[in-house]
C-alpha cells in the first residue's frame, strides 16, 4: 500500500513538472475555465444582487397593509379613514412621537438615466415623517431631511447615482411645480435607495389624491404580534385589506426578477461549462499524448496504472482549480459591487442595486471548475492507462 | 475543391482530437445563438418600431393618464396623418403570474396604425361589433388555450369593474404578426367597454399613437405636439416609437452589452482552442508538408491545404452550434413565457456564418503561414 502511494505522489509531480513544455494547449484549457467560472459567477451575481436589496429592504418585525386584492402598492389605494383604523391596530409600536408607522403614496415620475440618458420609471413615495423610524438603517448621508408641508424631497443614494439630475440643489420638475433636492439618504441598502422621497401630503396635492394613501408600513411592537394584528384588521368591518409581513412581501416582489436573471445564467453557464469540457478532454489527450513515452516508460519501470490514472486527472483538476480561482477573482474584481438599476417587473418601476460575489457564489464556481476539470480529465486517464507498453514506447 | 479528399484524410488523423475541436466550436457558435436570442428578448419591439409613428405620454410619468379629447387636438396639426389612443388595462387571467399585456382602444382604429397585427377580415368585423369582444396575439392564446368564441374573465389590480366582479370578455379573434418580431402576446378590447364600466377615470386614456406623413419631419411634429399641450393640466412627452422601446429596454439594464462582452470572451478562449489545435497538428505533420512540398506542391497550396482544413474544422462546428441554437430557441424561453419574443434572427444567423469565416482564417493562418515557409530540407532533415 505505502508504494503505491509512493507511485501517485512520484507520477503526479512528474506528470506537474513537465507541465512547463506544455504551456500553450496548458493555458487554453486553464483560461477557458476561468472564462466559464467569471461569466457564471458574473450573471448570478446579479440575481443574489438584486435578492440582497429585496431581503435588506425587508425587516421581520415590520408589516404592509395594502387593500385586499392588490398585488404590488401601485395597484392599491387606502382612504384616510381606514389608515387611522389601521394605525389604531393592536400590537403596533409606539414611541414618544406616537404609532410608528407611515401612510404611504406610490407613484412614479420618468427622469433621465445618468449612463443612457434615456428615461426610467423612477419611483416617488409620499411618506410620513415615521418612515424614517419604520426603516432600520435610515440616515441622511447629505444634506438635510425635507421640511414637513413643504415641496422638498430628499432622495436615496441609488437613485442618486443612476439618474441624472438628482443632486443636492437640483430641482425636479413635478406638474408645474419644481422640487428642490435637499439631501440624500441611506436606508442601509435595500429598495428605498431606489427611491425619491417627499411629505405624503404634498405628493396628495400635487397628484389630486385627496386624502388617500396606499400602503401602510408599520413597526410591530414585538415579531409575535403580527397574528394579533392581522386578524383584527382583516376582520374589522370597515377595512378591506390584506396585512403582510414586510419580508413576505418583498421576497413574493423579487422572484419574478430573481428567476429570471438566474434561468438565463444557468443555461448560459452550462452551455459554457460543456465547452469548457471539450477544451479542458482536448488539452489532456493532448497532454497524455505528448508524454506517451514517459509514461510507458513509467508502467515499464513497474508503476502501476492506478497513479497514472490519478497523475492525470490531478493534472487536470489543478488547472481546473487554479483556472475557477482566476475566473472567480476575475468576477469578483469586476461585478462585486457594481450599482445597476434594472426594471422590477412586479412594480413596473426602477430599482437600484449592485453585483453581489458572495462566498457561496465563487464556492459554486470553484466546485463548477473542478466537475469540468475531472470530467476533462477522465477519458484521456483511462487512455494513457491503456495504451499498451511496448505500443507506446515504440512511438515517436 | 480536389484536395477535400485530402483534408478529409487529415482530419481524421486524430479523431477525438477533431470531434473534441468540433464540439467547442458548436458550443461557442450554440452560446452565440442563444445570446442572439436573448438580445432580441431583451430589445423586443425596437427593430420592428414604425418609422412613422410617435409616442405621446403624459409628461412627468407613463402612469398619469391624458385627456381623449387630445385625439381630434392633434390629428389638426399639420403633418399628422393619424392619432390613436390607448389604455393600459393590466388584466391577469386567474392568478398574478398569468400575466400579459392588455390595452384597450378604439377596435377600427388599430388595423388602421399597426398594420403588422394579421387578423381575418370577418374577425376584424366582429370585433367592431362585438363591445365585449377582445383579440388576442397567437402566443398569449395558445400559452393559455383560448379558442375564438371562449369567455375569458380577466382581473384589473388598476381597473376596477362598477359591477365588483371580474370583467369578461369574449375571444373574437386571434391575431398574427407579420414580422418574425411582432409581439404577439397582447389583448386589444373596445375602449369604450373599459370607459363605461370603470368605477373611475372616465374620459381619460393611457397614451397615444400618432402616425406622421412623412418620417423625414418625426421630430418636428413632436415638438409641435408637446407645444399644443404645454401649460395644459396635463403636459405631453412625445418620441418617435423605437425610441420610446429603446428606453424601456435600457431600463431593464444594459444586457445588450453585457451578452456582448460575454460573446466576446468566449469568442477569444475558442480562438485559443482552434489556433492551438491548428498549430499542434500542423507541428506534428512537419514531415508530411515536407514531403508534399517536395513531390511538387507550391508553397501556397500547403498554405492553401492548412487553411482549408482550419475552415472544414470550424464550418462543421459552427453550422452545428448554429443548428442547435435555432433548435434550443425553438423550445422556447428559459424564464417561463415571461420574455414577449424569443427567436433567432436571420441577420444573426448571417453574421454567426461571417464569424466561421473569421474565426477560419485567424486560427489557421499562423500555422499556415509557418507551413507555407517550411524549407523542404530542414524539414525532412528533423
Amino acid at each position: 500500500m505505502f508504494s503505491w502511494f509512493t507511485q501517485v505522489f512520484a507520477v503526479i509531480r512528474f506528470s506537474l513538472a513537465s507541465l512547463p513544455q506544455r504551456l500553450g494547449s496548458s493555458l487554453t484549457a486553464l483560461l477557458g475555465i476561468a472564462g466559464v467560472v467569471a461569466v457564471m459567477v458574473g450573471v448570478l451575481s446579479i440575481a443574489q444582487g438584486v435578492l440582497q436589496t429585496m431581503r435588506a429592504s425587508a425587516d421581520g418585525a415590520n408589516v404592509i397593509v395594502l387593500r385586499a386584492g392588490a398585488d404590488t402598492e401601485m395597484t392599491s389605494g387606502l382612504g384616510g379613514d381606514e389608515v387611522r383604523v389601521i394605525k389604531e391596530g393592536p400590537g403596533l409600536a409606539r414611541d414618544a412621537d406616537g404609532v410608528v408607522a407611515s401612510a404611504e403614496l406610490f407613484v412614479i415620475i420618468n427622469l433621465p438615466m445618468a449612463s443612457a440618458g434615456t428615461d426610467a420609471n423612477v419611483p416617488l413615495r409620499g411618506i410620513e415623517m415615521a418612515a424614517t423610524k419604520v426603516r432600520d438603517g435610515f440616515e441622511i448621508v447629505d444634506g438635510r431631511m425635507y421640511t414637513e408641508g413643504l415641496n422638498e424631497v430628499v432622495v436615496g443614494l441609488g437613485a442618486a447615482e443612476e439618474f441624472a439630475g438628482l443632486a443636492v440643489g437640483d430641482t425636479i420638475e413635478v406638474g408645474q411645480e419644481d422640487w428642490p433636492v435637499v439631501g440624500h439618504f441611506s436606508t442601509g441598502g435595500g429598495i428605498g435607495e431606489s427611491e425619491i422621497w417627499v411629505d405624503s401630503r404634498v405628493l396628495q396635492n400635487a397628484y389630486r389624491r385627496g386624502n388617500s394613501y396606499q400602503a401602510v408600513y408599520a413597526r410591530l411592537a414585538s415579531p409575535e404580534a403580527f397574528t394579533e394584528l392581522k386578524d383584527e384588521l382583516t376582520t374589522d368591518a370597515r377595512l378591506s385589506v390584506q396585512v403582510q409581513r414586510e419580508t413576505e412581501y418583498y421576497e413574493a416582489q423579487s422572484t419574478a426578477l430573481y428567476n429570471m436573471i438566474t434561468g438565463l445564467g444557468t443555461v448560459i453557464a452550462l452551455i459554457m461549462g460543456l465547452g469548457a469540457i471539450f477544451g479542458a478532454l482536448n488539452t489532456m489527450y493532448t497532454a497524455v499524448s505528448a508524454r506517451t513515452r514517459e509514461i510507458a516508460t513509467l508502467r515499464a519501470l513497474g508503476f502501476r496504472s492506478g497513479p497514472v490514472v490519478l497523475s492525470v486527472l490531478a493534472e487536470s483538476l489543478l488547472l481546473a482549480l487554479v483556472g475557477g480561482a482566476i475566473g472567480g477573482s476575475l468576477a469578483w474584481l469586476a461585478f462585486d459591487g457594481f450599482r445597476a438599476a434594472t426594471l422590477n417587473w412586479a412594480s413596473f418601476s426602477a430599482i437600484t442595486f449592485s453585483f453581489d460575489v458572495n462566498l457561496p457564489l465563487l464556492i459554486q464556481g470553484i466546485v463548477f471548475a473542478a466537475i469540468i476539470g475531472l470530467i476533462g480529465g477522465f477519458f484521456p486517464a483511462i487512455r494513457a492507462a491503456r495504451t499498451p507498453v511496448a505500443l507506446a514506447l515504440r512511438e515517436q | 475543391m480536389k484536395f477535400l479528399g485530402l483534408i478529409f484524410g487529415n482530419l481524421k488523423r486524430s479523431k477525438t482530437r477533431t470531434i473534441l475541436t468540433v464540439g467547442s466550436i458548436a458550443v461557442a457558435f450554440l452560446l452565440f445563438g442563444y445570446l442572439a436570442a436573448i438580445r432580441v428578448a431583451f430589445t423586443a419591439g425596437i427593430e420592428v418600431a414604425g418609422e412613422d409613428r410617435l409616442i405621446t405620454r403624459e409628461k412627468v410619468s407613463l402612469i398619469n393618464s391624458l385627456p381623449k379629447s387630445y385625439e381630434a387636438d392633434m390629428e389638426r396639426l399639420d403633418g399628422v396623418d393619424n392619432a390613436v389612443h390607448q389604455s393600459w388595462f393590466g388584466g391577469i387571467y386567474q392568478e398574478p403570474r398569468n400575466f400579459f399585456p392588455s390595452v384597450a382602444m378604439e377596435p377600427a382604429e388599430l388595423f388602421d396604425m399597426f398594420p403588422e397585427f394579421v387578423l381575418g377580415d370577418a374577425e376584424k368585423q366582429a370585433f367592431i361589433n362585438t363591445r365585449t369582444g377582445a383579440i388576442v396575439g397567437r402566443k398569449t392564446a395558445e400559452r393559455f388555450g383560448w379558442n375564438v368564441g371562449d369567455r375569458v374573465p380577466l382581473n384589473s389590480p388598476i381597473w376596477p369593474n362598477k359591477s365588483g366582479d371580474s370583467w369578461d370578455f369574449e375571444i373574437v379573434g386571434i391575431y398574427d404578426g407579420a414580422e418574425k418580431g411582432t409581439d404577439t402576446t397582447q389583448l386589444f378590447f373596445q375602449y369604450d367597454y373599459l370607459d363605461e364600466a370603470r368605477q373611475y377615470g372616465q374620459g381619460q386614456v393611457g397614451w397615444y399613437t400618432v402616425r406622421v406623413t412623412d418620417p423625414a419631419r418625426a421630430g418636428e411634429i413632436a415638438t409641435a405636439v408637446d407645444a399644443l399641450f404645454a401649460n395644459s393640466s396635463a403636459e405631453t412627452k412625445t418620441e418617435p416609437e423605437g425610441a420610446f422601446i429603446q428606453g424601456f429596454a435600457n431600463q431593464i439594464g444594459n444586457i445588450g452589452f453585457i451578452i456582448m462582452c460575454i460573446v466576446a470572451a468566449v469568442f477569444f478562449t475558442i480562438l485559443l482552442v482552434a489556433a492551438n489545435t491548428m498549430a499542434y497538428t500542423v507541428r506534428e505533420r512537419t514531415n508530411e508538408l515536407a514531403v508534399l512540398k517536395a513531390i511538387g506542391f507550391t508553397d501556397g497550396a500547403v498554405l492553401g491545404l492548412v487553411l482549408g482544413e482550419a475552415l472544414v474544422l470550424t464550418a462543421i462546428g459552427g453550422l452545428l452550434g448554429l443548428g442547435l441554437a435555432a433548435l434550443l430557441v425553438a423550445g422556447g424561453d428559459p424564464t417561463g413565457n415571461m420574455l414577449p419574443m424569443f427567436y433567432l434572427p436571420v441577420k444573426d444567423v448571417i453574421l454567426g456564418l461571417v464569424l466561421i469565416v473569421v474565426l477560419a482564417v485567424v486560427a489557421g493562418i499562423l500555422p499556415a503561414r509557418s507551413a507555407q515557409k517550411l524549407r523542404v530540407a530542414d524539414a525532412l532533415r528533423r
